[in-house]
């Protein structure tokens, strides 16, 4: 059995904003599945005794203090954008979406 | 649409409402979530970015302490319990208000969890239980430019100023509250405001709605007795204590009329304007996007010390409704007095007056009184009116002084609310101060018993009730800058009557 079906790579590429042809989705889906098959092999060897972790070292509580700290000028900011105007980013506008929180 | 909305007293005969309330709060912390840049409000557009905020590549978030022991304090004063350990996550969507392409926050693993704050409504406690208090990160501010109306529809191209990206953003979400029947526009309202009050007192926020430090998202759904809840509509943009009411109320009437013509409530997203009080729909909740949410690899886990959390709970300032029961035994109040003063937002402005020197009767009088109709009648806050508790103190020191009578004194706060100055200004400006100059008093009394011999003569034999014709006229030479009664003994005085 497919670790991830051809259906749902479309939508991660809906999802994404991916324009992926037919052909591009039965290639995509092939080569996903082989890596995820490859990386479930860790559930294998996984005993109940080891957690599920989300990160590689055993660290909790790393803070820092309310400090301000220099910031980058606009200039440097907007240095990077493909387009810019007044001052910020300019991008194609974008429907149909929520906007966070 | 055109259609007719029915009453409201039908709809709460007919459905029962069930509301929920999702509230998010701007910390005021120094510097974001997770980086340096400084996060007071205003400034040019992306002055306050590095490269964290910004999400350029190489970056690494770092979680500013002050914001988690916030958000601590919020939970205890919610009555929250604190997670021993919880993670961020990433919420994964396409919009270019963040940059990264993706919002830090908390998804299964809340900070905060199970929770109530009671608030009081119509003289009865109603608790609103919390399912959850989360960090998140707020993001950038979009414009759309290239349509006619500055609206997404029509614009071809947004512009993005990402100051506000990052800055910490604490998320309240209530469980559903049911069986407020009619009440519940108040029940909502008065929530936001408690929880404002809450949030203030602990200094963590300045919980503005009019600067988006408090936003507020309102769940509405109907239901007839005894069946499952009805389809909710989500109603974002409410940004005023009164708005939470009025959307709260325009939805209920709006989803009734829809059940009531045969129809059914679509799940979605609807948006609130001020200016109507009326919704209108958004996106569809149906077609809702897929979040994709998955622990934050970039930060590490929060298990807060239980110390900690302790020693932050047993250091918690005295609430707002303790603090209110307290001044409530000061001022000498009733219960329903109290829930006046409550309902018109008036307790902080009474305090404050009265700690500039007024005793309470006085404060709440201006302020429940002529203020708060005036707040009514422009429809604003009582704490926007626009006079400050200093300036009612020195109004009330100047009626205490003899200089304002009670006419003057409304004209005076008159001229405050609309910006013309301080009362000692406002009086001087305008002229207005008691005539106390005894000379200059008994001057005008003694040409008023001159013009008028008749009454005069009537006072002399006893008919001491004749003087109000004389007072009168000394008020007219006066222009009612007078105290009347001053006027009325100097008067008897003068004919050598007994009072």
């Amino acid at each position: 059995m497919a670790a991830i079906s051809r259906e749902e790579v479309a939508h991660l590429a809906r999802l994404s904003r991916l324009a992926v042809t037919e052909e591009e989705l039965d290639t995509f889906a092939g080569q996903l599945d082989v890596i995820l098959q490859a990386v479930a092999q860790v559930g294998e060897v996984a005993a109940a005794d080891i957690p599920p972790t989300s990160h590689s070292v055993p660290l909790t509580n790393v803070f820092r203090e309310d400090v301000v700290t220099p910031c980058l000028t606009p200039q440097e900011a907007l240095s990077g954008a493909p387009d810019s105007e007044d001052q910020r980013f300019r991008v194609p506008r974008i429907l149909s979406e929520d906007v966070a929180s | 649409m055109t259609t007719t909305l029915p009453a409201y007293d039908e709809v709460v005969a007919r459905y029962e409402p069930v509301i929920g309330l999702e509230t998010h709060v701007e910390l005021g912390t120094n510097t974001k979530m997770w980086c340096g840049c400084p996060t007071d409000f205003g400034g040019e557009p992306n002055t306050r970015v590095c490269p964290v905020c910004l999400g350029l590549p190489g970056s690494l978030p770092v979680a500013n302490k002050a914001a988690i022991e916030a958000i601590i304090r919020i939970g205890l004063a919610l009555n929250c319990s604190i997670a021993q350990w919880c993670r961020f996550a990433r919420k994964n969507y396409f919009y270019p208000d963040m940059p990264k392409n993706f919002q830090i926050s908390q998804y299964d693993e809340p900070i905060c969890v199970d929770g109530y704050l009671d608030v009081e409504v119509g003289g009865e406690t109603v608790r609103i239980e919390i399912e959850r208090v989360h960090l998140e990160e707020d993001t950038g501010k979009t414009l759309h430019v290239g349509g006619a109306t500055g609206r997404i529809h029509g614009a071809t191209e947004s512009l993005v100023d990402y100051n506000r990206a990052g800055i910490p953003l604490v998320e309240i979400v209530t469980k559903p509250v049911v069986g407020t029947g009619a009440l519940a526009p108040d029940v909502a309202k008065a929530y936001v405001a408690e929880l404002r009050d809450v949030i203030r007192t602990l200094g963590v926020s300045d919980v503005r709605m009019e600067e988006g430090s408090l936003r507020c998202d309102v769940n509405t759904s109907l239901n007839l007795p005894g069946q499952e809840w009805g389809t909710r509509t989500e109603t974002k943009n409410v940004n005023s204590l009164r708005s939470v009411e009025r959307a709260v109320r325009s939805e209920m009437l709006r989803q009734a009329s829809v059940l009531e013509a045969g129809g059914r409530i679509t799940q979605e997203t609807r948006h609130f304007h001020e200016d109507t009080g009326d919704t209108t729909p958004g996106r569809s909740k149906e077609t809702a996007t897929d979040y994709r949410y998955f622990p934050e690899p970039d930060l590490v886990p929060v298990a807060p010390d239980p110390a900690w959390v302790a020693e932050l709970k047993a250091a918690l300032p005295e609430l707002p409704r303790v603090h209110r029961r307290r001044l409530q035994q000061q001022w000498g109040l009733s219960d329903l007095d109290m829930q006046s003063v409550l309902n018109a937002g008036a307790v902080e402005l009474i305090e404050a007056t009265v700690a500039a020197g007024t005793t309470p009767a006085a404060a709440r009088k201006w302020w429940l009184g002529e203020l708060s109709r005036r707040a009514n009648e422009s429809g604003v806050e009582l704490a926007d009116i626009g006079a400050t508790p200093a300036q009612v103190a020195e109004l009330q020191g100047l009626v205490d002084a003899g200089k304002l009578n009670d006419k003057m004194a409304r004209t005076v706060l008159e001229g405050v609310v609309d910006g013309e100055g301080s009362p000692t200004e406002i009086m001087t400006s305008r002229g207005l101060e008691v005539v106390s100059d005894t000379g200059a008093l008994t001057a005008a009394v003694d040409e008023a018993i001159a013009a008028n011999p008749g009454i005069a003569d009537k006072i002399r034999s006893g008919k001491v009730a004749a003087a109000g014709a004389l007072v009168g006229a000394v008020m007219k030479t006066t222009r009612g800058q007078a105290d009347a009664k001053t006027v009325r003994e100097l008067i008897l005085e003068r004919l050598g009557v007994q009072g």
